[in-house]
């Protein structure tokens, strides 16, 4: 009760600055000339009618909203901001326990030169995130930033400190659960007098996490305070660059592993090299008993305090990205991903104006486990090689894209990704199985004038598995730099079940003027997967009405 | 209901605050709304492609006193990738008429950064590239999604910036570098 309404007093803080910047802008300058105020704005408005042949349910609301507003003030090394969000009620896809409205985001944060100082909510990420990475991705509904403090000092040129301790947003509330981490990072060019002008630029980090949670187990006596601490290293020299990190984390038993003692370990190597028109990349990852997470008792997209990214390509047209999409799964993987990407310039086989190639490669199949059976004693759960494969495919893609210009009016991008997916697995469920799809994608774009183009897609996913094969087309008409229109149709024509060979049709049109975009849609909507960073989310199928407004300034 | 009066009172606040601003000399230019407001980037950290630290308030500095186009895209975002491919194919002319340059700030996280600089450099692209991988510096500017480009005058003021990219929109955007550059006031 206390604490009601403590969350808006940095508000107040904020309202009182800016109306001291507007006393003060009349008379001599002072500090806050310089304020600057600036904000953004999204809605999503959803109309929802029932179509029980896509499984479209009946929603009560009829209509649907998820909003977000900005405001920051910015006054040299100050700055301060809120963010407002109104869910009436979440649309279809968001957790319900979105419901509601009021201030999610609120910070005040002052830089010195050595110091800067954040108090509120904020968000960081430690190296590549494996122990804690806190972010917002609100299409996928996540938001696990930490309210609390934050400071970073750099107490010498090439050297980072960053400190934090705080409690993670969950929905409109704060988790119980403190999360309290230190990240150091050397820039060792930086430091090392006489290493500046070296070509080789090696920077080395660490990182410690730790979280304290009750021990609120009936049977179990669960540690309280859990620690990870992670390592790691990135060199780079002229277009070569190695990144490494390793993470461990203590024992954390939880609903998601079984309430097992074992610990956890992950590693993330990834290695580059990079000339003119020509890139390549080799990557390996090792995930083994790593959700990490403020609620023991707790498993899915929610309370995450690290980011385990997935090793494969992200897709973005539709068949390729909606339907068989990979997620890392945290409790053990084996992931390698290799990656071409050339140029061929302009003259030969490369036309007139230059073709790319991309040739992607990724495999993940879990790791190798022993059980142990003893979980009526130490609860370690099961034994695994460092290095061991398990022989359960997970995951594998294999993609070429190519994309080329003919005339200055007319581009191709043409792609062929073959997928094998285990839909048990990724999707936690049973009686899929292993999943095998060939997906073939054409994309032409033609411009009449500089101002009007015609962008159109023909899409296939062949499978004899699952829901059988898809075709999509889509048609884009672009009016620069105010217009858009776009129609598309996905078609389940292979589908075992003929009543659900489906046609979900649907169009878009909209008007972009600066930052500010409006789009109105309707049309049918496929149940589906929208996934970002290897984090997927769930959209059920719906049938309706979309306005959707960005702006900022 | 408590949380509804406050946002009120500070929209009242922000609102009766404006006019006082724009008699500041930092905003005089800002006749037209959302487009003119001239502000720096701010001081955050984003990191180059051998994984050096860099303040974004610095980042126009390579321009010297040139014009320079700050546009945030990811290796995922078709759009993206169609609007610095547009303009890598006439950036040489750009630069010789106005001297501008054009830094690509990524946003990509932990999963798609390393293959930042292979697309790169395998594109060709002759742009500065940074990294914004936890974007702090997309949130501090504001920024929906991507494509988002700005337009900083040579004084590293934000003139002008514009989300989405259609095709053919890098013409607009040419002729307003060039008035930037004259040293005019956009028109737009």
């Amino acid at each position: 009760m206390k604490n009601r309404y403590s969350h808006l007093r940095p508000l107040m803080l904020v309202a009182l600055l800016f109306s001291v910047g507007a006393a003060t802008a009349q008379e001599a300058p002072s500090p806050l000339d310089a304020t600057t105020i600036h904000g953004d704005f999204q809605t999503d408005v959803q109309s929802y009618k029932p179509d029980p042949l896509i499984g479209a349910p009946r929603v009560p609301e009829k209509i649907l909203s998820n909003t977000f507003a900005n405001l920051l003030m910015s006054s040299g090394r100050f700055s301060a901001g809120v963010r407002y969000e109104a869910y009436l009620a979440p649309l279809q896809g968001f957790d319900p326990r979105y419901r509601g409205q009021g201030i999610a985001y609120r910070f005040a944060s002052y830089s010195a030169d050595r110091l800067q100082v954040t108090v509120g909510n904020f968000y960081e990420q430690f190296g590549s995130g494996l122990i804690f990475r806190s972010y917002e991705e609100r299409n996928l509904g996540i938001d696990n930033s930490l309210d609390g403090l934050r400071v970073r000092v750099t107490p010498y040129r090439g050297v980072r400190l960053t400190g934090l301790m705080g409690r993670q947003r969950f929905f409109f509330e704060k988790s119980p659960t403190i999360v309290r981490g230190f990240d150091g990072e050397i820039s060792l060019n930086d430091l090392v007098p006489g290493f500046d002008s070296v070509a080789t630029r090696v920077t080395i980090g660490g990182s410690f996490v730790s979280k304290y949670q009750a021990d609120d187990d009936p049977a179990l006596v669960v540690p309280e305070n859990v620690g990870a601490a992670a390592g790691r290293i990135s060199l780079t020299n002229g277009g070569f660059a190695l990144n490494a990190e390793y993470a461990e984390k203590a024992n954390d038993p939880g609903l998601s592993n079984g309430y097992i003692y074992r610990p956890g370990r992950t590693a993330l190597v990834s290695a580059t090299w990079s000339g003119r028109n020509l890139g390549l990349l080799v990557a390996a990852k090792r995930v083994d008993n790593f959700d990490f997470r403020v609620d023991r008792n707790t498993t899915g997209n929610y309370g995450s305090i690290n980011f385990l990214p997935a090793l494969t390509r992200q897709h973005t047209y539709a068949l390729a990205a909606t339907i068989y999409p990979y997620a890392t799964q945290p409790l053990g993987e084996m992931a390698g991903q290799a990656e071409i990407s050339y140029h061929a310039p302009k003259g030969g086989w490369g036309g007139r104006y230059g073709t790319d190639i991309t040739v992607n490669f990724s495999a993940v199949n879990g790791i190798d486990q022993r059980p142990l059976n003893d979980l009526q004693g130490a609860r370690q759960g099961y034994s695994s090689g460092f290095f061991k494969t398990g022989s359960v495919v997970y995951f594998r893609d294999l993609n070429v894209e190519l994309h080329r210009r003919f005339t200055p009016t007319w581009k191709l991008n043409a792609m062929y990704v073959h997928l094998t997916y285990n839909k048990d697995v990724v999707q936690g469920l049973t009686g899929f199985g292993v999943i095998d799809a060939d997906i073939a994608i054409v994309d032409v774009l033609h411009k009449f004038t500089p101002k009007h183009s015609l962008r159109v897609e023909a899409q296939t996913l062949q499978t004899r598995q699952d829901l059988g094969s898809w075709a999509m087309g889509l048609l884009e008409y672009t009016y620069s730099p105010h217009w858009f229109v776009t129609v598309y149709d996905q078609y389940n024509y292979g589908n075992y079940d003929t009543a659900q060979r489906i046609h979900y049709l649907g169009g878009q049109t909209g008007y972009v003027g600066g930052t500010t975009r409006i789009a109105l849609g309707y049309g049918r909507q496929r149940a589906g997967i929208v996934c970002v960073g290897g984090v997927c989310r769930f959209v059920p199928a719906s049938n309706g009405a979309s306005v959707s407004i960005t702006s900022s300034f | 209901m408590k949380k509804f009066a406050l946002l009120l009172t500070l929209s009242g606040v922000v609102a009766a605050t404006a006019p006082a601003f724009a008699q500041t000399p930092a905003s005089a230019p800002a006749a037209e709304g959302t487009k003119l407001v001239s502000r720096p980037l701010p001081a955050v950290t984003i990191r180059s492609l051998d994984g050096q630290a860099v303040s974004a308030a610095t980042i126009h500095q390579a321009a010297a006193g040139k014009p320079t186009i700050v546009s945030f895209w990811a290796t995922w975002c078709k759009p993206c990738i169609a609007e610095l491919t547009n303009i890598a194919e006439e950036y040489g002319d750009w630069q010789k008429e106005s001297g501008v340059k054009l830094v690509a700030i990524s946003i990509d996280d932990a999963r798609n950064a390393v293959k930042v600089a292979p697309l790169v450099r395998g594109k060709g692209w002759e742009y500065a590239v940074f990294l914004d991988q936890n974007q702090d510096l997309k949130r501090a500017l504001n920024i929906n999604n991507v494509p988002h480009t700005f337009l900083l005058n040579g004084a590293g003021e934000i003139v002008w910036q514009h989300n989405a990219y259609q095709e053919g929109d890098e013409a607009h955007l040419r002729e307003l570098v060039k008035q930037v550059a004259a040293g005019q006031a956009l028109t737009e």
